[in-house]
């Protein structure tokens, strides 16, 4: 960007007062300031997440739903209040079709647990992407392994993006579920998804959008794609680890049988027969991360105050300027480039391992990660080992992105040396 | 030089240097001085660490002491290797077996030593004393 231009967007008027929300940001790592650019691993936590968790704990800790007393009718309310923030933010019909689990990973097995048994028969087929990470490919094998269900992967192209026209050839009458991720972890693609929803909804085939990557860095409109089921984790938008969210059409999870049981998802038990509880409370077996539920609605809150377009339009520039200066390194090969691009960027440096990259970042005070990402299908695919990842969000600056170029500069010649 | 006498030479040649700079240019170049095993001894039988980097460790025993073979694909993991093969390889099987390496401590390189530091320093020195001790490599590997 250019210093001298006039910036419309707050973000950049902000910036000084939301970095200090973050109190993490705020320290050296080996002597250097912090720039840290592992986001798409988890998000830093604003205060006002930090103080919700502190002031549940500290005011009002009890457990949520069965208790008649003050402190647990104070907990529920926030518990749920929490949930309804959530649908707003999503813009689900209902509440109730926000079940809060432990993340996005926990979600798809639930899914994949659940779908599976009502809906799923030998021969039948579940559609994922080559780009997916482990937790949309390893869910599927264990529960689909039991009744014969199997598993294709679309292929991607060299800049890795999706492969549309395969993607349409392989939509057939066996597939019964579309399983893709909305944002590459590793590559950073932004997948077509209202392209993908349409074309899979033409034929009946529903479709799980896992959103982990996406949820924090573009508004998403459950009811406006049209999707079947979303899955996202709290801890990458900013709020708590331990707590995410399925979102489902209130149809499926109506028609769906519990992947749990235990406490709070029951009607009535006899030691003949369980009936269940009503939405959403069928899926939420045992006492859930009521801290984090409580966290994950003031991160919402957060977010709403800054507002998700605002968030978009700041860090597309961010990733124009990371990814066009990443280019003028002349080792570096960028590992992922689609045109539809968000959040994260991937590269090797030939001749060098990606750890000692990594390594010597860290000794700089800059924090990526190295390695498969969790998505190893995808690493054979680009025939590499791993990548390094610099991931943004929106606390990020455009002087750090300078500074992270300048320190991996600066880890390459001392690599060389 | 016994094992500690040798661990008390690093740690006075790395008290020397001045700042993290010239600590890790000094682990990279022992990295490169390090002779690459031959592709031979490469093989799945002799990883003792696989993750993002990789280690092979072969040894031979002669006369009641171990001498040590090791190679890594990642540069720096390479030169730490260098200086756990300089404090250990040729050294009497009973004193690895026994050994404690305090230096890597003391040089300040002990975020190494944490179980999830992807390097296998730490396999690797477990897998040595273990060779040592018990006359078996044990593999490790990480998930990231």
């Amino acid at each position: 960007m250019n210093p001298n231009e006039i910036v419309c967007n707050s973000i950049y008027k902000d910036l000084f007062k939301i970095r200090s929300e973050f109190p993490v940001l705020h320290q050296k790592i080996n002597g250097a300031p912090l720039i840290y650019l592992d986001n798409a691993a988890t998000t830093q936590k604003p205060l006002s997440v930090i103080n919700a968790i502190a002031e549940y704990y500290q005011c009002y800790n009890s457990n949520i739903h069965r208790g008649v007393h003050h402190l647990s009718q104070k907990a529920t309310m926030a518990y749920e209040e929490s949930r309804v923030k959530i649908a707003r933010f999503i813009n689900a019909r209902h509440a109730h079709e926000i079940i809060f689990n432990k993340g996005s990973t926990d979600g798809i097995n639930m899914m994949a647990y659940c779908f599976n048994k009502k809906y799923l028969k030998k021969g039948d087929v579940v559609l994922i992407s080559a780009m997916e990470h482990h937790a949309n490919i390893v869910p599927w094998q264990i529960f689909g392994q039991e009744n014969g269900v199997e598993l294709h992967a679309v292929p991607i192209d060299s800049s890795g993006e999706l492969n549309m026209d395969a993607f349409r050839s392989m939509l057939d009458e066996k597939v019964k579920l579309v399983s893709i991720t909305y944002v590459s972890n590793t590559l950073g693609t932004v997948n077509p998804i209202k392209e993908i929803i349409k074309m899979a909804h033409r034929q009946q085939i529903p479709v799980l959008l896992d959103a982990a990557q996406a949820i924090a860095h573009t508004a998403i409109d459950v009811q406006e794609l049209d999707v079947d089921f979303m899955v996202f984790s709290g801890h990458k938008m900013y709020g708590p680890t331990g707590i995410g969210v399925l979102y489902s059409k209130e149809t499926w999870l109506e028609q769906m049988p519990p992947h749990q049981g235990g406490g709070d998802m029951i009607k009535e038990v006899s030691f003949e027969r369980t009936t269940y509880n009503r939405l959403p409370y069928k899926f939420e077996a045992g006492t859930p991360a009521i801290s984090s539920a409580i966290g994950l609605g003031a991160a919402v809150d957060y977010l709403g105050t800054i507002g998700m377009h605002e968030i978009a339009a700041y860090e597309h520039e961010l990733t124009g300027h990371l990814m066009t200066s990443l280019t003028e390194i002349e080792e570096l090969r960028l590992i992922g480039t689609a045109k539809d691009h968000a959040g994260a960027a991937s590269f090797v440096i030939s001749g060098h391992h990606n750890s000692d990259i990594g390594e010597l970042l860290n000794q700089q005070g800059i924090a990526v990660r190295t390695g498969h990402h969790c998505t190893q299908p995808l690493m054979k695919i680009f025939n590499i080992k791993g990548t390094v990842r610099a991931s943004l969000a929106l606390y990020n600056t455009h002087e750090e992105i300078e500074d992270f170029i300048s320190g991996l500069k600066n880890a390459i010649s001392i690599l060389k040396s | 030089m016994t094992i500690n006498q040798r661990q008390d030479e690093l740690i006075v040649r790395f008290s020397k240097m001045e700042n993290w700079l010239e600590k890790y240019k000094c682990i990279i170049q022992m990295g490169k001085e390090l002779p690459a095993m031959d592709a031979g001894y490469r093989k799945d039988a002799n990883l003792i660490w696989s993750c993002q980097a990789m280690v092979w460790v072969h040894s031979e025993e002669k006369d009641g002491r171990l001498f040590i073979r090791a190679d890594s694909d990642a540069f720096i993991t390479k030169g730490l290797i260098a200086l756990v093969l300089y404090v250990l390889s040729g050294q009497p099987v009973t004193e690895i077996a026994a050994s404690s390496l305090y230096f890597i401590d003391e040089i300040n390189l002990k975020e190494h030593l944490t179980p999830n530091k992807s390097n296998g320093i730490l396999a690797m020195i477990n897998g040595i004393q273990t060779l040592a001790s018990e006359g078996r490599l044990v593999a490790a590997s990480c998930t990231i």
